[in-house]
């Protein structure tokens, strides 16, 4: 990697002042799981890098009124060992636990899950964010056996390879990002992931010198729940998730969201299959339907056509778990 | 020489028992140093230059903006490439070494290397791309016996190229003092390392340079030789007069230091009504890279089959050469025949034990055919004891409901396994310390253990009685560890050291019990008249006697004698049964038990010996659900160059395992012989079989990821 400069301030303020407003320039270190590949690969070389790690305010989970709130340097192992997330929000400690290897789970964190970078191995190989060859698409002509199945249109064919994004989405969070001079945005986790259009841009909402310090998630009383059909049981990418959340009422179900994950560029909101389960009593027959109803309007690329199969087994799954819970 | 042989069963105090590794504890508290755990004073850290392009012409190569780096201390680059074609992404062109390993990557980033690309062509599936003559063999008529056969089954079948993925990389640390190379290199093969490239690459007498490789991280066939960075990196300590670590990273690793041939086949075979084969025609194509054998000896095991023919085709690709991998090529046959006869079996509607058991009679190990039948057979009915074959087996698709389906698959193999030259000396001292040296290995396997216990025993002492010595080229020579050799080769070589130190012993002892030295035996710490056991004295009293020198013989294993001579042998049979679960919503496989039955002659360690076989299911699950080499033939590269999506299974991954080594007459009675291959060949075919079994069609590809078992789903299989 290329020698940087590093500090480790002990604020907020004084780290948001260390960024530059140009991506690149300057990176975050959270637990450093995906940063330091890139580095080593050269995917990014900054100038700088800020740690978070003396950042006090960023650890932690509250529970406060009508909401927990998680601190973005919380790891995934506190995260999914949380007695209040354990309690309320099984979908999430399904996707933390998901993940796999001890060591990431202990040094992984929230925040870091959010904002790390596409798997793409076109990328990764040095093709950059889009995997491309000139004006050739390395993914949509090579090998895209697990790449994007929505949302592919444009030219990001990559999957987004966030864990907790689409529990973080079913469940309706919010996620506190901020800037220079303390300067304070919320945004909806369903908005936080974002398709570049240039492949110079980053996949989230956050701007270069702002920091991703909390998610908040409402307590609602939603049952809630993840699938994620993986093969190896260790550290691996599972080949397609999904988180769902719904309200019981009655024995109907309303307020109901479907969230896929590893099929697109971002966390994917199936809100064709939400619908289906909105007035109506969950059983295995609708849960089912939910699933066909997910994976309506799937385009396939190559080799990836079997991810439409492992969409439907997912959130089948997950709406019949959501119900039990 | 001491004219030896191998105690009897009721005679053997540590041989054959199950007894822990010597250097368990030291591996497991991180106290062992492996190559790459050596560090010297001074020591430099060298990054390599490789090529990105699969097939180019290398116009120039600049290294000046390296040196210009703070921190850079040498850079080295290939001349002999320049103006020629580099033929395989991951090619090394040119080297630097640096005071940190961030300044070396930093400085190989700064080489600058001007390509123009060529064309190249990594694919491996299809037929038409090979060159040369196809391999052809036929015996019989296979055409004339396929159209009179009253049954015929086909299947295309493929087994893709992987790498060996040794935990530990390939490389070494080199050092150059007073004239002398000291080299630490990961490797297979102590004794013969220090090679004339080696020689050349620093103009250094091959007797002036010292191996020292006391722990290392994997071999699997891939370590035996210097390899380009071995005399790279004793370049670079020549050239800067200081040691040099030198490992590849693990995007060379997988690219360079290995791979498996792919093997793609469309197989016929043909039986009669009563499940009687009578024909098997295979065509086979696949890749070794640029260099390495495919494999061709079709069928595997039922060599006997009265009308068989292969036709082999050969297909050159732009991609890092094939090395000997684990049972080389004999898990890639023994996919392809025991996948086309269980397709055969399922054709018949016929059970599958059942019709291996009947088709035995073409195994015939005069032909290649490994073990005799009543081996197989033997094994076969032990495996589905084990697995509880009676009780769980049905026709191919599970037919209860819901979306898991369970399925059985089996599959036999066979591997060679004699014993290699060895050479070995024994020293015991007056205080009566005993050392046993010699110039092997111990890959993980527990060779160093096995040493200490053939010696031990020879001696009538406990294991930590004895201090073994491997690891180095200065003792005297053993062979590389490949072939499953070593056990058969070091054993005899230890056990005819120590007789004959013993011998000198008891010439020495016999005078002060007033009987002849063949009237004496060593056993449990003591040296005592054999017929009259009271009369005795203790190992440090008889050690005493030799005065003030301490005494060394040397043993040697010739390989033929000790063939001659029933110490050693060659030959096992092995067979496997896999017992597994698939969703068929989602197309994953699980592995419920894997059973294995082994012989290997005579075993010195049961535990080590079964510890083998335990590594070998794993390594066997992990190339039948995970592993494949992903190269993409746009770019010609490897797109999982990394452990992220290359693929190796986990402790959780691979289900429950049982082993059962057979042993007792007929077994043990055939001398020692190696056990490093035999059991990694069957678990892809096993388990392959038992999917088939689960899901009722068969998912014909290696490995088996959820969209191969999807996609024959949707073409019918199995229905929740």
């Amino acid at each position: 990697m290329k020698s940087f400069e590093y500090a480790a301030p002990s604020t907020l303020k004084e780290a948001t002042a260390l960024l530059s407003d140009k991506w690149g320039e300057t990176e975050i270190l959270a637990g450093g799981t995906d940063l330091v590949t890139s580095l080593k690969q050269y995917l990014t070389t900054p100038s700088r890098i800020v740690s978070l790690r003396n950042i006090s305010e960023l650890k932690g989970i509250q529970t406060a009124g009508k909401a927990v709130r998680i601190g973005a340097t919380t790891t995934l192992g506190e995260l999914a060992g949380d007695k209040a997330v354990k309690e309320h929000f099984p979908a999430l400690v399904t996707a933390a636990e998901g993940v796999g290897s001890p060591q990431l789970l202990s040094v992984g964190t929230t925040g870091g899950d959010l904002c790390q970078r596409s798997r793409c191995w076109y990328f990764r190989n040095g093709f950059g964010l889009f995997g491309k060859e000139g004006s050739t698409s390395l993914v949509r002509e090579g090998d895209n056996r697990y790449h994007a199945i929505f949302g592919n249109d444009g030219e990001a064919l990559f999957v987004s390879p966030s864990s907790l994004g689409p529990a973080l989405i079913a469940l309706d969070a919010t996620l506190v990002v901020v800037g220079p001079k303390e300067k304070k945005r919320k945004i909806a986790a369903a908005e936080f992931f974002q398709t570049p259009k240039t492949a110079s841009e980053r996949e989230t909402a956050l701007k270069p010198n702002e920091i991703l310090a909390e998610i908040e998630i409402p307590l609602r009383g939603l049952k809630n729940a993840t699938y994620e059909v993986r093969h190896r049981h260790g550290l691996d990418w599972p080949y397609a998730t999904a988180s769902v959340a719904f309200e019981i009422k009655g024995g109907m179900a309303s307020n109901a969201r479907v969230v896929l994950g590893q099929v697109a560029p971002v966390p994917w909101s199936a809100v064709g299959a939400a619908k289906t389960l909105s007035g109506a009593k969950i059983d295995a027959a609708l849960a089912a339907k939910c699933g066909e109803a997910a994976s309506q309007g799937a385009k396939p690329l190559s080799k990836n056509g079997y991810k439409i199969q492992l969409v439907k087994a997912a959130v089948k799954r997950a709406v019949t778990a959501a119900a039990a819970a | 020489m001491a004219k030896v042989d191998w105690p009897a069963a009721d005679k053997r105090a540590l041989i054959g028992k199950r007894i822990s590794r010597a250097d368990g504890p030291v591996k497991a508290t991180g106290a062992a140093k492996y190559s790459y755990d050596v560090n010297r004073p001074g020591l430099l850290y060298a990054k390599l230059v490789w090529s990105p392009y699969a097939r180019a012409e290398v116009v120039s190569v600049d290294t000046g903006p390296a040196a210009a780096l703070p921190g850079v201390k040498a850079v080295w680059k290939d001349d002999t490439l320049i103006g020629k074609e580099v033929n395989f992404a991951g090619q090394i062109l040119a080297a630097v070494a640096a005071q940190t390993e961030e300044i070396a990557a930093e400085a190989a980033r700064r080489v600058k290397v001007e390509y123009k690309p060529l064309e190249h062509q990594v694919r491996d599936d299809d037929p038409a791309l090979s060159q040369g003559n196809p391999d052809k063999r036929e015996d019989g008529n296979v055409d004339d016996a396929l159209a009179k056969a009253e049954v015929v089954v086909n299947g295309r079948y493929s087994i893709p190229v992987i790498a060996h993925c040794c935990l530990e990389p390939h490389g070494q640390v080199t050092e150059i003092r007073d004239g002398e190379l000291y080299v630490w290199p990961s490797t297979q093969n102590v004794s013969g390392y220090a090679d004339r490239s080696l020689a050349e690459a620093t103009e250094i007498p091959q007797n002036k340079i010292h191996v020292d490789c006391q722990y290392m991280g994997g071999g699997f066939g891939s370590k035996f030789g210097v390899d380009k960075w071995g005399t790279i990196g004793a370049a670079l300590s020549k050239q800067t007069g200081r040691p040099v670590k030198l490992m590849l990273d693990r995007d060379l690793e997988l690219m360079i230091a290995g791979n498996r041939p792919s093997a793609h086949a469309a197989v016929k075979v043909g039986a009669s009504k009563d499940g009687t084969l009578t024909a098997i025609d295979a065509e086979i194509w696949g890749t070794a890279g640029m260099g390495g054998t495919l494999p061709r000896d079709f069928p595997y095991i039922f060599t006997k089959i009265p009308n068989n023919r292969r036709v082999v085709k050969r297909i050159q690709a732009h991609r890092g050469s094939a090395r000997a991998w684990r049972a080389p090529n004999h898990p890639q046959l023994c996919f392809l025949t025991m996948s086309a006869l269980a397709d055969m079996a399922a054709g018949l509607k016929m059970d599958e034990l059942e019709f291996f058991l009947k088709n035995l009679q073409f195994v015939d190990p005069k032909m290649g055919g490994g073990r005799a039948p009543e081996v197989y057979a033997e094994e076969l009915r032990i495996a589905a004891d084990l697995i509880g074959y009676k009780q769980k087996a049905h026709p191919r698709g599970d037919p209860s409901s819901g979306p898991i389906k369970r399925g059985l698959g089996m599959a036999l193999h066979t591997w060679g396994g004699q014993g290699h030259a060895s050479e070995c000396d024994v020293t015991i001292s007056p205080d009566g310390s005993v050392e046993a040296k010699l110039g092997s290995q111990d890959l993980g396997t527990g060779a160093r253990t096995c040493v200490g216990i053939v010696v031990a025993e020879t001696l009538g002492l406990p294991l930590n009685g004895v201090k073994v010595e491997i690891g180095k080229n200065d003792y005297p020579k053993s062979g590389g560890s490949g072939g499953s050799t070593t056990i058969g080769g070091v054993s005899v070589s230890s056990r005819q050291a120590a007789t004959a130190v013993l011998n000198e012993l008891l010439a020495k002892v016999a005078p002060r019990l007033g009987v002849e030295p063949d009237a004496l035996e060593a056993r449990a710490g003591e040296i005592r008249v054999t017929a009259d056991p009271g009369k005795k004295i203790s190992w440090k009293e008889a050690c005493a006697t030799l005065g003030v020198m301490p005494v060394t013989k040397r043993g040697v294993n010739t390989p033929g004698e000790s063939l001659n001579a029933g110490l050693i042998s060659q030959g096992v049979g092995g067979v496997q049964m896999a017992d597994v679960a698939v969703d068929i919503e989602t197309g994953i496989v699980t592995i419920n038990e894997m059973v294995a039955v082994q012989d290997c002659g005579l075993i010195i360690d049961l535990k080590t010996a079964e510890s083998q076989v335990y590594g070998a299911l794993i390594m066997g699950i992990t190339y039948a659900l995970f592993e494949e080499a992903v190269y993409d033939p746009k770019t010609g590269r490897m797109l999982n160059a990394d452990m992220e999506f290359y693929r190796l299974a986990g402790i959780k991954d691979v289900g429950k395992l049982k082993v059962h080594m057979m042993t007792g007459k007929g077994y043990d009675d055939r001398g020692v012989i190696g056990l490093g291959e035999p059991p990694v060949i069957s678990p892809g075919a096993a388990i392959a079989n038992a999917v088939a079994n689960a899901i009722g069609v068969r998912a014909p590809h290696l490995p088996l990821t959820p969209d191969r078992v999807l996609a024959v789903l949707q073409k019918g299989g199995a229905t929740a």
